[in-house]
């Protein structure tokens, strides 16, 4: 009795054990990685070819959407600031309001989210299923480097790309919070943009392109090698459900890590 | 004669999956410029056996040599010369689906030499002609039945003119003649190359007219790895049994009742 107790305990030790050196692991393996990708990216050769096609999946093919939820950010934030400054009587600093959270935040953190969404998770999902068909040995095997030739092309895209898709984010969020604010509800559009232009300085956007840069990493590093490491899952990487569970995983991984580096970058550099 | 060391030597590898022991202390060793061909039982190990020469898995204990370097202990760089005189055919042909057969087989002379276009559409049109190919290079591998795959990933195996050649099951999924065809091909391209050769084959009885050396992995070891005539006359249990269940008709004049 007294001994099976003991050993359920020791059991429960070691799972526990056994879950932290399992993180730690992967942690390790993840840092190690990136390491690998970044030092990779920058020495020779370099393709201009890959990058061009993962700029037109990154980039190119995100725009639409990023520009649809920049608008409607935009127009929601317009919306909510002018009642909340109205009820100061200074509807006129409704500019610098949307401007500022606009480029401080919402744009490269939203930005940020909806590239997760659409590209992240399927990098992961592409990624996963080369790790699980023996795709990724096949090019080890050819002596093809799979972090140059996979995920180089992958982090140069998304450092390109992210930077200018929170760019037109931002811009489109103001626009939509000028239709809303000026058009709609009568702000005047003079105070709008001066009260923004005065507001918002260079360090607000050097904050902004700082965040969009690091969530560009974040996405690629964590939905990448994701897929990468799938046949190191604890809970089996196999088949088409390891993968479905590998991109799951990365995306609300990558996404909760965008929100704690947003965290941590303001806290820094405010 | 004089022996020419072993180009790659396994020893006393171990390696378990979880609680699964599937190496319990394997050796072989592959001399150069001869065929061994890998033979046993269905889930024996022979793939891990494999891919612990390609350092894509690495023993709980146990060394590989290849050229008289470990491999789990060299240099990234080193490996990677090591490779590059190195085509693999996997057992599920590992090629890459979202290209197609003819970029499939290009891709190692795209990303490892300085040919340009022209010169590796010839050189790749010669190993799909070779194999059968020309009129799919254009599909997809989904497009492809199992053979077709087969063939797709031995031409990109040989595409590159390797020096050391592993081909896991290359014919199993194919039609009599077909493999026939295939061994004649390799046996062909292997004398006018010279090319050390590992093939994990179910073709025995006919696969021993190709091979210098057999080795039988069952029970997590190598058995042991003798030439054609010596393994037929093998006293080990699991060799004998081998030979009896493979070619017990012809050698032995039982009937069998299937
Ligand atoms: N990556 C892996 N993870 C867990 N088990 C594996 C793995 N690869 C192979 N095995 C197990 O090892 C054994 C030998 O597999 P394999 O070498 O593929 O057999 P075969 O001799 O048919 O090629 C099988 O029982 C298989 O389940
Ligand atoms: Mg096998």
């Amino acid at each position: 009795m007294g001994a099976s107790t003991d050993m359920r305990r020791l059991n429960v030790f070691e799972a526990l054990g056994d879950l932290t050196l399992y993180h730690l692991n992967q942690l390790g393996r993840m840092g190690q990685f990136l390491v690998r990708c970044l030092v990779s990216m920058f020495l020779p050769p370099y393709k201009l070819m890959p990058v061009v096609e993962q700029i037109h999946f990154i980039g190119a093919m995100s725009v639409f959407v990023v520009a649809f939820t920049g608008a409607f950010t935009g127009m929601v934030l317009g919306l909510q600031g002018y009642y909340s400054l109205s009820q100061f009587g200074s509807e006129s600093a409704l500019g610098s309001a949307v401007g500022l959270s606009l480029i401080r935040e919402l744009g490269p953190v939203l930005t940020a989210l909806m590239v997760t969404g659409r590209a992240g998770s399927a990098i992961c999902a592409e990624i996963g299923i080369m790790r699980n068909s023996e795709q990724i040995d096949a090019l080890e095997c050819m002596a093809i480097d799979p972090h140059r030739y996979l995920m180089v092309p992958r982090f140069a895209a998304a450092l390109i790309c992210l930077p200018l898709l929170t760019c037109i984010f931002d811009v489109i969020g103001i626009f939509g919070g000028y239709v809303v604010g000026v058009k709609l509800l009568g702000v005047n559009e003079g105070a709008y943009f001066v009260g923004m232009y005065k507001s918002v300085v260079w360090g607000d956007i050097y904050m902004g392109l700082i965040k969009s840069v690091t969530f560009a990493v974040l996405i690629v590093w964590i939905c990448a090698s994701k897929g990468f490491f799938l046949h190191l899952e604890r809970k089996g990487g196999f088949g088409a459900e390891g993968v479905s569970k590998a991109t799951t995983n990365a995306v609300v991984l990558s996404s909760v890590a965008i929100l704690v580096f947003d965290y941590l970058i303001t806290a820094i550099l405010l | 004669m004089q022996k020419r060391p072993p180009v790659i030597q396994l020893i006393n590898l171990e390696k378990a999956f979880g609680r699964q022991k599937v190496l319990r202390g394997a050796s072989i060793s592959i001399e150069e410029g001869k065929t061994t061909v890998i033979v046993g039982a269905s889930g024996q190990g022979k793939s891990v056996l494999l891919k612990h020469m390609l350092g894509l898995l690495r023993p709980d204990s146990g060394q590989v040599l290849v050229h008289g370097k470990d491999i789990n202990r060299i240099k990234k760089k080193e490996l990677t010369r090591i490779r590059s005189d190195i085509g693999v055919l996997f057992q599920g042909s590992a090629l890459f689906d979202s290209m197609t057969v003819f970029d499939n087989v290009a891709l190692p002379l795209r990303e490892r030499t300085r040919l340009d276009e022209s010169a590796i559409r010839a050189r790749v049109e010669e190993k799909l002609s070779l194999m059968d190919l020309n009129e799919i290079d254009g599909k997809y591998p989904a497009q492809l039945s199992g053979g077709m795959k087969k063939r797709v990933g031995l031409a990109r195996a040989l595409v590159m003119d390797p020096k050391i050649v592993f081909l896991d099951e290359p014919t199993t999924g194919l039609d009599v003649r077909k493999s026939k065809e295939i061994y004649r091909l390799f046996f062909k391209t292997q004398t006018q190359l010279g090319y050390t050769a590992v093939i994990v084959s179910h073709d025995a009885p006919k696969i021993f007219k190709l091979a210098d050396y057999i080795a039988l992995v069952a029970d997590g070891k190598v058995q042991d790895c003798l030439s054609p005539e010596q393994f037929q006359l093998s006293e080990n249990p699991y060799i004998k049994a081998f030979v009896m269940d493979t070619m017990g008709k012809i050698y032995f004049g039982e009937e069998d009742p299937l």
